[in-house]
């Protein structure tokens, strides 16, 4: 069996360069249906150029990549992304929309009827805990930092993506809050099948949501490793991460 | 004889507006767009704001002296009085559609991108709607300093109110005077209140720029 026929994305050699500097060095990374994959790594380290390279925000500068087995440069890059859910730390609403309109974005530029595009964002608001009745015609600014990331959650998912892109989703907000949603995305995403790409900073957010973990050093991988193993701390940078907990997690 | 006065302050009123409509609305036409393309050329952009900074210094006046002898552009007459009030309303125009494009927040632009939207997407649903109380607040600034700048266009035989403050001036008849200005004066604070007003209504989010 082909061993890479069930990712749904695949790295290969990839390397970034952005102006001079070289943000990313030779990574190479498969992402499974239904796998959770957490880049780690300290600030500076390209975990989020990484991911940016997935959906050509950034392009790569050597290497590819493959979406569904087919390279992201061959993809018309609005559509590749509309297959693509993306989260941001401060979830990047319309602030101009309504929460509905916000969560509705993707089915309505892929077309959808309006019938299909109301019942699937009745569907994500009531899954991410903002019933749309209470919710869907209010203002992103007259939610709070928790509720806008959950609207950030159910657009993301509005078109039923294949993989979801997650950049420091919640590290903006309150401890409760941000264990509240973990949780919940966690839920989310295995009840939905979900692959995720998921960049933090948050060792212990890591040791919750992954399958995987990716540990990302100066662009290059330090150590890819299952949570349990991951506890081990077989790097030196693992090991920084891991004595970090006791200071809150972050490194 | 006071009700051709009357008459007159009306016809010259109208006259006023009519320069000022058609220059605003010709320096609208090539500002929002304009702008819309430097938001897209940072390199054009300081180069374009230089030129409409230095065509904000020169004196009015001035300006409508040395469009005088242009040949298809200057001579005497409204045309020459357009194109004098456009190049000084363009300035503020281009600004605020710059300022308000830009000034989209990134998490949003960068969302938007993310989320598969085309760059056409991004400017139509979501760049200009959120940039449209600044373009607003700079039409209404240029709006109003449009309606004072005209009454300098009668030196050029374009007409408008300024007919009688030159009168007025050259006949040492500070009334004649009053009867250009007061309702100059007037017409700048309506034009004020009500685009302010355009802009309170077409700003639900109350993001406002200035």
């Amino acid at each position: 069996m082909n061993p890479t026929a069930s990712a749904v994305l695949e790295i290969r050699n990839l390397s970034c360069r952005i102006g001079e500097r070289w943000i990313l060095h030779n990574i190479n990374l498969t992402v499974g249906a239904g796998e959770t994959v957490v880049l780690l790594g300290r600030s500076g380290s390209g975990k989020t150029t990484l991911l940016k390279c997935v959906n050509r925000l950034v392009e790569p500068s050597t290497g590819e990549i493959l979406f569904q087995g087919r390279s992201t440069a061959e993809w018309d890059p609005f559509r590749m992304r509309r297959s693509m859910g993306y989260v941001i730390q401060d979830a990047g609403l319309f602030p101009h929309w309504t929460v509905a309109a916000n969560t509705g974005l993707v089915p309505k530029l892929e077309s959808w009827e309006l019938e299909a595009i109301d019942k699937r964002v009745k569907l994500l608001l009531d899954a991410v805990g903002l019933p749309y009745a209470e919710f869907g015609h209010r203002y992103p600014r007259e939610l709070s930092g928790g509720q806008k990331q959950r609207v950030g959650i159910a657009r993301a998912l509005a078109a039923d993506p294949l993989l979801l892109l997650l950049d420091e989703p919640f590290a903006a907000l309150d401890p409760i809050t941000r264990f509240e949603l973990q949780k919940h995305f966690q839920t989310l995403r295995a009840s939905m099948g979900k692959a995720a790409l998921f960049v933090t900073h948050d060792v212990r957010e890591a040791l919750m949501l992954a399958t995987r973990i990716v540990l990302l050093k100066n662009g290059s991988m330090d150590l890819v490793a299952t949570p349990a193993n991951f506890l081990a701390g077989v790097t030196d940078e693992a090991r920084a991460f891991l004595a970090s907990i006791e200071n809150g997690g972050e490194a | 004889m006071s009700s051709r006065f009357g008459s007159q302050i009306l016809a010259l009123s109208l006259e006023h507006i009519e320069l000022v409509l058609v220059a605003i609305g010709v320096a609208a036409a090539i500002a929002v767009p304009g702008a819309i393309l430097l938001t897209r050329r940072a390199g054009l952009r300081r180069g374009l704001l230089a030129f409409a900074n230095v065509v904000q210094t020169v004196p009015s006046l001035a300006l409508f002296g040395f469009l005088l002898p242009i040949p298809f552009i200057g001579g005497i007459g409204k045309h020459t009085a357009i194109i004098a009030l456009c190049l000084y309303a363009l300035l503020p125009i281009l600004r605020s559609t710059l300022v308000g494009i830009l000034g989209v927040d990134a998490a949003v632009r960068e969302s938007a991108v993310a989320m598969g939207m085309t760059p056409r997407q991004v400017l139509r649903q979501v760049e200009l709607p959120l940039a449209i109380p600044s373009i607003l607040a700079g039409l209404r600034i240029a709006t109003v300093t449009t309606i004072g700048t005209a009454t300098i266009a009668a030196a050029i035989g374009a007409g408008g109110l300024g007919v009688f403050i030159f009168e007025g001036i050259a006949s040492v008849d500070s009334g004649m005077i009053l009867a250009g200005a007061v309702p100059a004066a007037l017409m700048a604070i309506l034009a004020d209140e009500g685009l302010e007003w355009v802009e309170r209504r077409w700003s639900p989010l109350s993001v406002r720029a200035f």
